[in-house]
């Protein structure tokens, strides 16, 4: 049985196993990847001590430092339920299960999905989530970006040096990003705003080929090549089944990282905390870290 | 004989660049196709892939789409 169990590896999660590390706690990570949406940010500057660094490149730091210290990391495995059960808790995953005295869920965030028709074939096949890592292979294709606020607006200026022809389709009645990125949008010939629009189904045969929107009640056809889903994020918190969450689906802490399971502590953008940025989840990691290792210290199992 | 690899990537993403990263420091010769600025070279990735996620490697012929860490050990022998 592990000691600290810390499921996720962005900037909590391994702020937290470092931190457990150095405490020599008995540890296990088990995340799907490395960096969480760090690894996908581009330009980073306001990391305190690196005045200007790449997402990639932050991540790549984070993850040296966690290697350091030889912790042993289940990567490609996903966490999918955390239950306790009188003073262990059991951790299962999509592979394994494990046990541990104490938990930190930093599990992070996700894109949002469209939950429409066609977005789970379709996937890879011309529907994208990452405007930045796919982008380029639509070069002089006609596209459609889902969306209207900032990450919306930041994947159609990309796609504006790429894309042919863009449609933005905004299901409220005006775009609501930072107005520095509406007026580059709206000055731009090549993109066409359809507010008021909703997406329906993705259409396509091997790779997509349209999209179909609700516009003023009305259906109607786009023949496009290419869909960028830009709708927001969601919890990663499907895995806290009986934890206590909040309306978005967050998880519920108290300013010392405890969620309502005594020995279960959550940190990040999984949880509840007002902000969300790089800096403050791996502050909230340290923070978790030290008040599970209190916990163990104060429950002699 | 060494495998001949190749990697169909684009520069700002992240599990191409860790992909890339896994490779080096494996001491893996490979061959790094950037497809945001060589649309023949897109072409022939989505003709091999059957898809349009990057990255994409061929290993001898044998295609890995994404960075399938455990999938490229096998298929290099690692």
């Amino acid at each position: 049985m592990y000691d600290l169990i810390i499921i996720g590896a962005g900037p909590a999660g391994i702020t937290a196993s470092v931190y457990a590390a150095r405490k020599r706690m008995g540890l296990l990570v088990i995340t799907r990847d490395i960096g969480g949406q760090t690894a996908w940010s581009g330009d980073i500057e306001n990391y305190t001590g690196y005045q200007f660094i790449t997402g990639s490149e932050l991540a790549a730091k984070f993850e040296e430092h966690m290697r350091k210290y030889n912790i042993p990391v289940k990567e490609n495995e996903e966490a999918t339920e955390v239950k306790k059960v009188g003073n262990i808790i059991f951790v299962k995953t999509d592979k394994s299960e494990y046990q541990a005295k104490s938990v930190i869920i930093a599990s992070g965030k996700k894109s949002r999905e469209l939950g429409v028709p066609g977005e789970k074939e379709f996937k890879n096949r011309g529907l994208t989530y990452c405007a930045t890592c796919d982008g380029p292979l639509f070069s002089a294709k006609d596209v459609a970006v889902i969306g209207g606020g900032n990450s919306a607006l930041d994947a159609t200026i990309q796609l504006m040096k790429i894309a042919k022809r863009i449609y933005v389709i905004n299901n409220t009645s005006l775009l609501y990003g930072d107005s520095i990125m509406r007026d580059e949008v709206s000055k731009s010939k090549i993109v066409t705003v359809l507010n008021n629009s909703r997406v329906t189904a993705i259409l396509g045969d091997k790779f997509v080929q349209g999209i179909k929107i609700e516009r003023d009640k009305k259906e109607e056809t786009l023949a496009v090549q290419g869909v960028f889903v830009e709708i927001g994020l969601i919890p990663n918190s499907d895995l806290a089944k009986g934890i206590e969450k909040n309306e978005r689906g967050e998880i519920k802490i108290n300013s010392h990282n405890e969620t309502d399971i005594a020995g279960v502590f959550a940190a990040g953008d999984v949880t509840d905390v007002a902000e969300k940025q790089i800096i403050i989840a791996a502050g909230e990691g340290a923070k978790a870290c030290l008040e599970a290792f209190r916990y163990l210290i104060q429950h002699k199992f | 004989m060494d495998k001949q690899v190749k990697i169909y990537s684009t520069p700002a993403c992240p599990y191409c660049i860790r992909a890339k990263q896994f490779l080096k420091d494996s001491n893996i010769q490979f061959e790094d196709t950037d497809v945001s600025s060589n649309q023949q070279a897109a072409e022939e990735m989505i003709q091999k892939s059957g898809q349009m996620g990057v990255p994409v490697l061929d290993i001898d012929g044998e295609i890995i789409v994404g960075f399938d860490k455990e999938r490229i050990k096998q298929a290099l022998g690692l």
